[in-house]
């Protein structure tokens, strides 16, 4: 091991064993993990080749041979839980992409949520399998969040009962869906659908794209993939163009909605329940952001361990770039960053199981409020996320720019998270108007209750005027209480000001749109700013709930950090609403630069904690054993491009060009 | 249409038609764009050179980028190579210099997408290091393409650091050569472009040793493959470091010397001699050596760096008005995206920016031309301030640059991750800015060392004369200030004296404030490095405060010139309004801290700045096309003038090679998983 970073793991204040497992949620869970992982990495089937070195196409193709092992192998080690199939994925994988991906997470379960019984006794078995192969198609080349705004129809004709499925001009052309071009032979396709002359708005139809036995595309379907992109080489997302592409009856899929036979459409009862499936995918998007940020902050810490550059003092040696204050201000918060988002995540995840549980006995009045929250967190956490991944990559200097470093791929892999699921913005407006609504209520007499009480307390809702002295003007910049009483306090300035600016425009203009969209900067501040509360909040609350005191010790540290940087980076807002003075912010600068002496030896252990292993990292500059320059020197002469001392374009071009002269 | 050349492209039967909400964005415009493009370019008759020198490369199939998306690392390093040998051959038959406008305009329209790229670096550091003999030796050489050179510095284990690098040139009396040797593993050359596969010769920057004493850092000619078969020299080790986010046309390379010997002559020696006994002659001063990384810097902005800014808000806003999504009021058709606020405050300062690097990096050019000759005579006493601000400005245009490309990514929603929108390219071109020639975090400190010696000069010499000793970029040091800011409503914002002098205040107070932090920790007795090393959080935020302002005012400076053009002046001073207070509501805290600005002026200026975001759409378009880029060279589906993206999206795709090329991954591995299946038939 690098001596560096032996040193680093000797000096730690604390077991990161005992963290893992606070973060795995127990020691079982880490046990199990690793007992996943280790069945993965003993596996022969699974030696995989560095993709950094292959052309796109190869990369697909790896991918398919990949999801094809996965789903003996799954089956074989009779893994079923949910999670641990995405830890067996996720080690697997790498960088988790698989074309055959949206069969599992999108084909299987809208069929599992929106099929009848006998839909469910056709398709299920089949795709669970992969005999069949399915995708989910929703977004269109002109269209995307805005469902309402999607062209592709479903027409259905009684005479042969059969839904009648077309793409009317180049913008309806199904864009994007994942495994669409090349892998997949039935997609779950939405459209409009028309009986009897009417429009009724989306329905979802089962539709054979591809033949059975040929994989040709079938008459009347176009489909391709839609070419290179940012990342996700591996996989093949695809457009899909119907020319009046007949389909059974059968194909729509009628648990709520029906259509029957001589064309009568029946309403469905509820469509409440679809929140519940995107609040799970917000709440693993979530998951995925703070473990997407782990990665880079590992990465990023541990090569900062072993770099050593410049001076500190004349004389001496090189130190570590750890030790430059600029590299812990750039780093540390992030790696805070990184454990906040996580016990996000993890609240997120608990706060749908316990919903569930709630709906499985009838009761939907939570779903409302959670649906509007977490889009909000989704937007919140990928945003930050997204910079953050790009901050760990540029502190690696020259190195990160190099695939060798993983940090390109963490990034490219990670980014499509802010507009998938729902563009950000509108995710942000989304938990905005929930925002306003509870201001709404709150200011016609009625409590609110939830994440969103905190706006019961806003001075000018109180029916006797009261003074500025309601709100606790004493922060202690110690305590990760008192700082979520100033996030709160901003919060809820926040929500107050837009409510405000947005009752101003609309007694200014008579159209409530209008009024909406000009005052929608603010509105994503003020979700912004909840989302923060919600963050902090959420983290000073894990502090009491960890029995170690070590470790208590060291959390406590980052959370202190998390929400002082904040502070710094938002200090307009504090000073403005007057919950902090001049003074006040600058002890909250002091107390940054302290944190970061506090955290740097323990900086090392932190990221061992989350316990990636080197090949899921993907990175030679964040290897645990830190010998990063004789494997980057390994890699590169691995380089295709270094298989011939002397390339042909020598003497293709450079030869004549020397000659020529 | 206004002067400009007929910019359809690609001969498909749509794009001879102009789409209808494109059309209506230029059905009239508020000024003459074709005035602002001669702007731009200095002058209307460089913008006529610019496009005979465009259609010249665009009428030529070689330089065509047609299907750069689609090529492989190889496949884009060939073809790098192919154009650059063409380019040379068109230069060469009508005479375009490498440092002529044509060379430049042609270099943008090929979108640098070039191999060799480093040959010009060499040149430009033989020039600035080399001495006159050596000058006339080698620059011949290199502009003949009979030898290929490259420029070494960085190293496996070092980069920015200079004095760290550890490749040792030791020199023999006995024979006049210098023995240039790698010593570790991590002395090893790293990154250096055209190394890897191309070069025959390289500029190695190495610590000199002679007459058994270390002299520092010194430039040293060495060849490094054979000029008959291009095979690696003896004792020398090279290849390409292997794949990276982009440059896949410049085969970044690897160099280990292992005891190489050179003639004594080899070393570049304009600013520094060894004799040939061995006797080492000092001829500049230790800040020499950085000379050519300002030169190079100085270039960069306005040939690399901001047009790749500028190149993403032409894209992100040309599809913004052709993208429809939601509806504004019920009983309207869908919405354009750039009708929305969210969507203008995530673009238009993104093209503030761009305009305002514009300007600033030409008055840059200007202060660089006028004091780099005087340096190359030996007279450093502007060398201080142009390094200052050339590495200030190179940080701070990379890092927003950087941001705002993919923010205009990020804005085209999910076709932004499309390779075939062009941006994803443009990020992670641009992306490296912020690393190469110099990383950003530590120009900025070398700014704040700049600017706490100017600051503590300032105070040693009160009463006396200090303007006239402080160099022009911190002569407001000592300017009269302000304690509180005037404003009393919104529109005050909007006057440029104003918002000037509050970055001015602001930054003034900054560097006052690191200042009086390092001089504290120095008198509770840290050491000079510890103290400097626990204040540099503070030194970076005034570097960036004093950058912001610079820009500002280069800004405000540039649009005084512009009065015989009302209209376009008109134009520019609210993305300059904007610039300046989107810069100051980024950074509030900073304003309120010290009650220069109080909580309700912030307030006025959020009003103002959601004001001027309205008063800029109109012109959102013709902004963007005054930058006057080709569809060829923006090479984008999304991007192009004529607005028929979803047409152009999906045509392109359609070429891609995972639609021309079979799928072998089905017959491999896909049917037979579906087999079982077929037997149930």
């Amino acid at each position: 091991m690098n001596e560096d970073l032996r040193r680093e793991r000797a000096s730690a204040t604390f077991n990161p064993e005992l963290l893992t497992h606070i973060l795995d949620g127990s020691p079982e869970n880490t046990r199990r993990r690793r007992e996943i992982e280790n069945l993965i990495l003993n596996d022969p089937d699974f030696k995989h080749e560095d993709l950094n070195f292959l052309t796109r196409s190869q990369r697909y193709e790896v991918a398919v041979r990949k999801s094809a092992t996965l789903v003996k192998k799954i089956r074989e080690f009779g893994i079923s839980d949910p999670d641990e199939i995405m830890w067996f994925k996720k080690l697997h994988m790498i960088n988790f992409v698989e074309p055959v991906g949206l069969n599992f997470s999108m084909f299987i379960p809208t069929l599992l949520n929106q099929g009848t019984t006998a839909q469910k006794e056709k398709w299920l078995l089949p795709a669970q399998r992969l005999q069949i192969i399915g995708t989910y198609a929703q977004t269109e080349l002109g269209h995307g969040t805005h469902l309402r705004g999607l062209e592709t129809t479903a027409t259905y004709d009684p005479e042969t009962q059969e839904f009648v499925l077309n793409s009317p001009t180049v913008t309806s052309i199904k864009w994007w869906p994942g495994g669409l071009g090349k892998t997949s032979n039935h997609a779950i396709v939405l459209a409009q659908l028309y009986t009897q002359g009417k429009c009724y708005g989306l329905h979802a139809f089962i539709v054979p794209i591809r033949e059975i036995g040929t994989h040709k595309p079938l008459p009347g379907i176009t489909v391709g993939d839609i070419g290179p992109k940012f990342g996700y080489d591996e996989m093949d997302n695809g457009y899909l163009k119907m020319d009046h592409y007949r389909i059974p009856r059968e194909n729509m899929l009628m648990k709520y909605a029906q259509v029957k036979p001589d064309g009568t459409y029946v309403k469905p009862v509820s469509n409440k329940l679809t929140y519940g499936t995107m609040v799970f995918i917000r709440s693993f998007l979530v998951g995925e952001a703070a473990r997407s940020l782990a990665k880079a902050c590992t990465i990023a810490i541990r090569y900062s361990a072993v770099r050593h550059q410049s001076e500190i003092k004349p004389g001496e040696p090189e130190p570590q770039i750890l030790d430059f204050q600029t590299q812990q201000y750039k780093l540390f918060p992030l790696l805070a960053t990184a454990y906040a988002f996580h016990f996000v995540g993890a609240y997120m995840k608990e706060t749908y199981h316990r919903i569930n549980e709630d709906i499985g006995q009838g009761d939907l009045s939570e779903l409302p409020e959670l649906h509007a929250l977490t889009a909000g967190l989704k937007a919140f956490t990928s945003w930050t996320t997204n910079t953050a991944i790009e901050a760990c990559r540029m502190a690696c200097g020259g190195h990160g720019y190099s695939h060798c470093s993983g940090l390109p791929n963490i990034y490219v892999t990670f980014t499509p998270t802010c507009t998938f699921e729902g563009e950000n913005t509108v995710m942000m407006l989304q938990t905005a108007r929930f925002l306003m609504k509870s201001y709404d209520q709150v200011h016609s007499g009625k409590l609110v209750c939830g994440m969103v009480s905190y706006l019961n307390d806003l001075p000018s809702q109180r029916i006797q005027p009261q003074q500025v002295a309601v709100w606790p003007t004493v922060v202690d910049i110690n305590s990760p209480h008192s700082l979520t009483e100033a996030y709160r306090l901003r919060a809820a300035r926040l929500v107050e000001m837009a409510a405000k600016n947005l009752q101003t425009e609309v007694s200014h203009r008579k159209s409530k749109e209008v009024a909406w969209n000009l005052t929608s900067v603010d509105l994503v501040r003020a979700s912004e700013a909840h989302c923060h509360y919600v963050t902090v909040k959420l983290f000073s609350e894990q502090l009491l709930k960890i029995q170690d005191k070590s470790i208590q010790a060291v959390l406590r540290n980052l959370c202190l950090l998390y929400s002082l940087y904040g502070i710094s980076q938002k200090a307009g807002d504090f000073l403005q609403e007057n919950i902090l003075t001049d003074s006040q912010i600058t002890q909250v600068h002091q107390r940054i630069k302290e944190l970061l002496t506090v955290i740097r030896p323990d900086a090392v252990t932190l990221v061992d904690a989350f316990d990636f292993q080197d090949v899921s990292l993907g990175s030679v500059l964040g290897r645990y054993d830190g010998n990063v320059y004789e494997n980057l020197f390994e890699w590169a002469k691995n380089s295709p491009l270094n298989k011939d001392e002397v390339h042909e374009s020598f003497y293709k071009h450079l030869k004549p060009l020397q000659s020529k002269l | 249409r206004m002067g400009s050349p007929a910019r359809v492209s690609m001969g498909d039967a749509w794009s001879w038609q102009v789409h209808p909400d494109m059309e209506s964005e230029r059905r009239q415009p508020s000024f003459d764009v074709e005035r602002l493009t001669n702007i731009l370019d200095g002058g209307a008759e460089n913008t006529a050179l610019r496009r005979k020198v465009e259609s010249i490369i665009h009428s030529d199939p070689v330089f065509s980028l047609k299907d750069n998306y689609f090529m492989s690392q190889n496949e884009r390093y060939e073809a790098g190579v192919k154009k650059k040998f063409h380019l040379h051959m068109i230069a060469q038959r009508l005479g375009w210099s490498e440092q002529s406008r044509e060379f430049r305009y042609a270099f943008r329209a090929v979108t640098g997408d070039l191999a060799l790229g480093l040959h010009h670096i060499f040149l430009k550091s033989l020039q600035s290091l080399g001495s006159e003999e050596q000058i006339a030796k080698w620059a011949p050489l290199c502009h003949e393409f009979r030898i290929i050179a490259t420029y070494a510095q960085t190293e496996l284990g070092h980069g920015t650091y200079l004095q760290g690098l550890e490749t040792e040139a030791t020199y023999d009396a006995d024979t006049q050569e210098f023995v240039m040797h790698s010593p570790t593993l991590t002395a090893t050359k790293w990154w250096p472009g055209d190394l890897g596969r191309s070069a025959t010769h390289a500029l190695v920057l190495a610590q000199l040793i002679c007459s058994g004493a270390r002299q520092g850092m010194h430039a040293f000619i060495v060849p490094i493959r054979s000029l008959q078969d291009h095979t690696l020299l003896p004792g020398v080790t090279a290849g390409d470091i292997g794949p990276k986010m982009d440059f896949e046309y410049t085969d970044n390379g690897f160099l280990q010397l292992d005891h190489v010997r050179i003639p004594r002559e080899n070393m570049l020696s304009r600013f520094a001699q060894v004799l040939p006994d061995g006797t080492y002659i000092k001829l500049g001063t230790a800040q020499s050596n950085y000379l050519s990384m300002v030169v190079v810097r100085v270039g960069l902005l306005l040939d690399e760096i901001n047009p790749l800014l500028e190149k993403a808000c032409v894209i992100a806003i040309r599809y913004s008005v052709i993208r429809r999504q939601s509806r504004l009021r019920p009983s309207d058709p869908e919405a354009k995206v750039l009708d929305y606020q969210t969507q203008q405050h995530k673009l238009f300062p993104q093209l503030a920016a761009a305009y305002a690097f514009h300007f600033m990096g030409t008055s840059l050019q200007e202060f660089f031309q006028e004091s780099y000759s005087a340096i190359l005579d030996r007279d450093f006493s502007l060398l201080p301030e142009l390094h200052a601000l050339s590495s200030g400005l190179k940080a701070m245009v990379s890092e927003f640059c950087t941001q705002g490309a993919e923010l205009c990514r990020r804005a085209c929603g999910g076709h932004g991750y499309s390779k075939l929108s062009g941006l994803p390219s443009l990020v992670s071109r641009v992306t490296a800015s912020c690393t190469y020639e110099g990383e950003n975090t530590v120009l900025y400190l070398q700014v704040a060392r700049f600017l706490v010696k100017s600051y503590l000069q300032a105070q040693a010499s009160p009463g006396s004369t200090p303007k006239t000793s402080l160099p022009q970029s911190v002569a407001y040091l000592t300017a009269p200030d302000l304690a509180r800011c005037p404003a009393r409503r919104a529109a005050d914002f909007l006057h440029p004296e104003l918002y000037t002098r509050a970055w001015a205040h602001v930054a003034v107070r900054l560097i006052k404030d690191s200042a009086h932090h390092l001089q504290t920790r120095l008198q509770s007795g840290a050491d000079e490095h510890e103290a400097w090393n626990q204040t540099t959080v503070i030194h970076l935020q005034a570097a960036k405060a004093h950058c912001y302002y610079i820009t500002v005012k280069g800004f405000v400076e540039a649009l005084q010139k512009l009065d015989h053009e009302p209209a376009i002046q008109q134009a520019l001073q609210r993305l300059c309004d904007l610039f300046a207070l989107h810069g100051i509501l980024s950074t509030a805290g900073d304003f309120l801290h010290d009650g220069f600005l109080s909580g309700a002026q912030v307030d006025m200026v959020r009003s103002a700045y959601l004001d001027l975001l309205f008063l800029i759409r109109k012109d959102a378009i013709s902004l963007t096309d005054a930058f006057d880029f080709t569809d060829q060279c923006l090479n984008s589906a999304l991007g192009c003038y004529d607005g028929n993206v979803y047409e152009r999206l999906f045509y392109w795709a359609q070429k891609s090679p995972t639609n021309t090329q079979g799928n072998p991954a089905y017959q491999k591995y896909l049917r037979p998983l579906l087999q079982s299946w077929r037997s149930k038939l």
